[in-house]
């Protein structure tokens, strides 16, 4: 039984009821015409970067903004996570010799190689619903390894000399030699075989008939959790969710990825909602992303992540007085690169002691630090025969100045504040610094290239995790006219100690036996110093509150690998 | 008239030629090359990989036995493939130049539009109130620096206003209809005109004071003719002439593009184009892209020779010609 409610209360309801019931549509019409866009917004993510890249076939031309975007829509066999560690992207198990999947085995010429099982997921499809199989891995293969095709990343391939195939989801990997990256696949991108065979008819014109320029909306060339599905160039690409992917649903029904190349206008996009997020791997300068951060940290969220850039001066050791280690050694102890850090960089960017990074398993902790230590400078250069004159610098016995030219590319702000750092403390320990810029084209194409550098280079390195710096400081790799300037050992360094430990760290596949080679390593660089470190530059990552799950890798492996772990919060 | 274009046809095809050749010579004489940037994109590349992709793509060859192998395939009409853009070079170009005719097409028109009637006023009382005015605001549209001008623009109207979008070709995920098209012209369309009207306002100002010192103004009026016919029918005609000039070397520029304005607001022009391929090492695209610019160049002067004659009575082509 229920109570029946009062009638006279009954009778005056529709009145208010109407009224209380407008009120509610119209804060409702409010609150979704103020949350709509929002809630589109969240549907969408429109990423900018400063970049276009050109051809999106993943193994032709290396350029970051194809990496990144290519990142979303496809995987690679294996990469590397954020936290340097090796891990399956589309195989099952990395193969090991530990895990009995990689095996020692001989070569016809009596050398020692390996042979790698490897298995691909078995629910990785491409996007139009065919398997990623075996054929794929030795049709890539095929396509990697032909001079003709134009395939950047050549060694991946070469070192494979055969492929067997034991079931759909399965090959045999025999490999040429035994190397401590063995099991590194990280380079091999699968190519569609059902689709790209025809392109490959004539090795020759590959680069130009691949599907991935002719027809890159085609969702079989894609096996990420996107799919590319509108490109336009110069402007944006447009990536839809892959119907054929596997793994864990991308939370957004549409990303798009937008170049603008001036760095300025991307934060004016940004501002302006033309932009949702700024990538860290080609976005925002370190100084504008300071800047950023002081006027937009209350609406954005600026993430430095240390990345394995390291920037240094290579120092031409055929500078007579740059052959002196005594001098080398003054001038990094001249310098407060700590202050630099503090000042410039709001502390964003360490200072480096090593060509190593210290997020790198190769890193030694223990490596020889140089502090800013102005006396003992002084004492060197003292003891080097460079004295200091009434003006404050410092002569040779010939009365020859301690002076040296210091070149890097023009037009890079932070580089340039950065030498007029140097020079001024340089200055302060009697050395003479005189700034003398190049276009990035004519720096790197010419100028450091052929060691035309007189004294001192400014540039940074990019390399992989435990990245072996055979071509940077192996003596085989100086550049000359007789080997046609191959080689990017700049400095022209020359240590027979160095030459032989590349070649063992290659070789070592123990862990700690190689760590222990990489700290020798790293003690005679930081000895001899061939090059100043100067800091390991980072990424800026400006990322909007509502915009998480993202994870800066700090290598060449781009966050998007990970795309699907992105979520609007 | 027929003898006439004969010869200027033959003196540009002479000019693209040379232009072709000292384009491709300067492009070759730069340091570097885009294996180099690969190199330092790429940790794994090794120095051999880049000797192997240099052979490949035939940086490894003289530099004239490359212009005389594209010379020979341009004069078939294989304008060859772009590296950049992973196209063919007559794609890539048919596409930047829809948008940067869209473009420059629409702020030229724009700017001729305000500038004439602008400098006609001004001319009409030199040193006067209008012509004081107009003189201030030619002088601030010629000195501010396009760059800083779309930066001020982008600014106030996208994140300031939040009326129109701060660049592009349209809204990304949008419908890019005609009307979201036509907002992201705004923006650069009006740096582009506020930067270019100046000077145009200026050169028709200069040329409109000059006509009105002639005697057959002065002839014009004595015989009745009214202030307005006076201004259009005698002294804006003969003022046209060196407008005309002025114009048409400004015309070769559609087609070369806008490159502070097109980076400013990411949009895939000309200007942009070019830069890119020459800074990229992209011969091919370069080449057609500069060589292209020259052609519209000459043609725009053609033309005004044309108008020239059209124009001045005293001027007559193939009485020139002979």
């Amino acid at each position: 039984m229920a109570i029946e409610p009062p009638r006279q209360a009954t009778t005056s309801r529709p009145a208010s009821l109407r009224r209380a019931l407008g009120r509610a549509v119209a804060v409702a019409f409010l609150i979704v015409a103020l949350a709509a866009p929002e809630a589109r917004a969240r549907d969408q993510l429109v990423i900018g970067i400063s970049q276009f890249p050109s051809t999106l076939n993943p193994l032709i031309d290396a350029m970051v903004a194809k990496s990144y975007v290519l990142a979303m829509a496809r995987r690679p066999v294996m990469a590397y996570d954020k936290d340097w560690k090796l891990v399956c992207l589309l195989c099952t198990e990395i193969p090991s010799f530990e895990n009995g999947r990689a095996k020692r085995e001989t070569l016809p010429d009596g050398r020692t190689g390996a042979s790698l099982r490897l298995t691909l997921d078995p629910r990785a499809n491409w996007g139009d619903g065919k398997p990623v199989g075996a054929a794929d891995v030795v049709f890539t293969w095929e396509v990697g390894r032909h001079a003709q095709t134009g395939v950047g990343d050549f060694e991946t391939f070469r070192r494979i000399l055969k492929i067997d195939v034991v079931d759909d989801k399965t090959v045999v990997l025999h490999l040429d030699r035994v190397t401590f990256k063995y099991n590194d696949l990280a380079g091999f991108e699968l190519l569609p075989a059902h689709l790209e065979r025809a392109a490959f008819q004539d090795p020759a014109q590959y680069k130009t008939k691949t599907l991935f320029d002719t027809d890159p909306t085609n969702p079989g060339l894609y096996a990420g959790p996107y799919r590319i599905a509108e490109i336009a160039r110069g402007s944006h690409i447009t990536l839809v969710p892959n119907a054929g992917w596997w793994g864990p649903p991308p939370a957004f029904k549409r990303v798009i990825v937008r170049a603008i190349e001036n760095t300025a206008a991307l934060e004016a996009n940004l501002l302006s909602g033309g932009v949702d997020y700024v990538a860290g791997e080609l976005g925002l300068t370190l100084d504008q992303a300071l800047a950023f951060e002081r006027r937009h940290g209350k609406k954005y969220r600026v993430q430095f992540k240390p990345g394995l850039i390291y920037e240094h001066i290579d120092l031409n050791l055929d500078n007579p007085a740059l052959t002196d280690k005594r001098v080398r050694q003054a001038l990094l102890l001249a310098l407060d690169r700590a202050a630099l850090n503090e000042r410039l960089f709001a502390g964003k960017q360490q200072a480096a002691h090593s060509f190593v990074n210290p997020l790198d398993m190769a890193y030694d902790p223990q490596v020889k630090i140089y502090p800013h230590d102005p006396a003992r400078a002084a004492q060197l250069l003292d003891e080097a025969g460079w004295r200091k004159g009434p003006d404050g610098m410092r002569r040779n016995a010939q009365g020859q100045a301690l002076q040296f030219d210091l070149m890097t590319t023009s037009g890079n702000r932070m580089r340039e504040l950065v030498q007029q750092v140097l020079q001024s403390q340089w200055r302060a320990a009697g050395i003479e610094v005189r700034l003398k810029n190049e276009p990035a084209r004519v720096f790197f194409g010419e100028t450091v290239r052929q060691r035309k550098f007189p004294a001192m280079a400014m540039f940074a390195w990019v390399s992989a995790p435990e990245n072996v710096p055979r071509t940077t400081l192996a003596s085989t790799h100086i550049p000359s006219a007789a080997n046609n300037f191959a080689g990017q050992n700049y400095t022209g360094f020359r240590n027979a100690e160095v030459d032989q430990l590349v070649d063992r760290i290659e070789l070592e596949l123990d862990r700690a036996a190689r760590q222990s080679l990489w700290k020798r390593l790293q003690a005679i660089y930081a000895e001899e110093l061939p090059a100043l470190p100067l800091y390991i530059r980072a990424d800026a990552f400006v990322v909007p509150p509502w915009l998480g799950g993202i994870q800066p890798t700090g290598h060449q492996y781009p966050s998007t690998l990970w795309i699907e772990n992105w979520r609007a919060e | 008239m027929i003898r006439y274009l004969a010869g200027r046809a033959a003196q540009s095809a002479l000019v693209m030629l040379i232009m072709s050749f000292l384009v491709y010579g300067l492009i070759g004489l730069m340091p570097g090359d885009p294996i180099d940037l690969m190199l330092s994109a790429d940790p794994r590349l090794t120095p051999e990989d880049a000797t192997r992709l240099r052979a490949l793509h035939g940086l490894d060859r003289p530099i004239g036995e490359r212009y005389l192998a594209w010379l020979a395939a341009a004069a078939q009409g294989e304008l060859g493939y772009s590296r950049l853009h992973a196209q063919p070079v007559t794609a890539v170009l048919a596409s930047h130049l829809g948008h940067t005719l869209a473009l420059l097409g629409t702020s030229f028109v724009l700017a001729i539009a305000i500038a004439v009637p602008l400098g006609v006023a001004a001319a009409r009382r030199p040193r006067g109130f209008l012509d004081h005015t107009v003189n201030l605001c030619c002088f601030a549209g010629i000195s501010v620096p396009p760059f800083w001008l779309a930066l001020l623009l982008i600014m106030a109207f996208a994140v300031g206003l939040g009326w129109l979008p701060a660049g592009g070709l349209r809204s990304p995920g949008g419908d890019g209809g005609w009307t979201d098209r036509l907002a992201h012209m705004v923006l650069p369309v009006a740096t582009l005109t506020l930067a270019s009207v100046a000077g145009y306002t200026r050169f028709v100002r200069a040329a409109m004071i000059e006509a009105l010192r002639q005697d057959f103004v002065r002839t014009a009026r004595a015989k009745g003719a009214g202030e307005g016919r006076v201004l259009v029918r005698h002294a804006l005609r003969a003022a046209l002439v060196p407008v005309v000039t002025i114009v048409a070397l400004h015309f070769g520029g559609l087609v070369s593009g806008a490159l502070v304005t097109e980076t400013m607001f990411a949009y895939p022009g000309m200007g942009r184009m070019i830069y890119d391929a020459i800074m990229g090492n992209d011969f091919n695209l370069a080449l057609a892209g500069l060589v292209l610019a020259t052609v519209v160049t000459l043609l725009a002067n053609l033309a005004a020779d044309l108008a020239y004659a059209a124009l001045d009575p005293r001027v007559n082509l193939a009485r020139d010609a002979k």
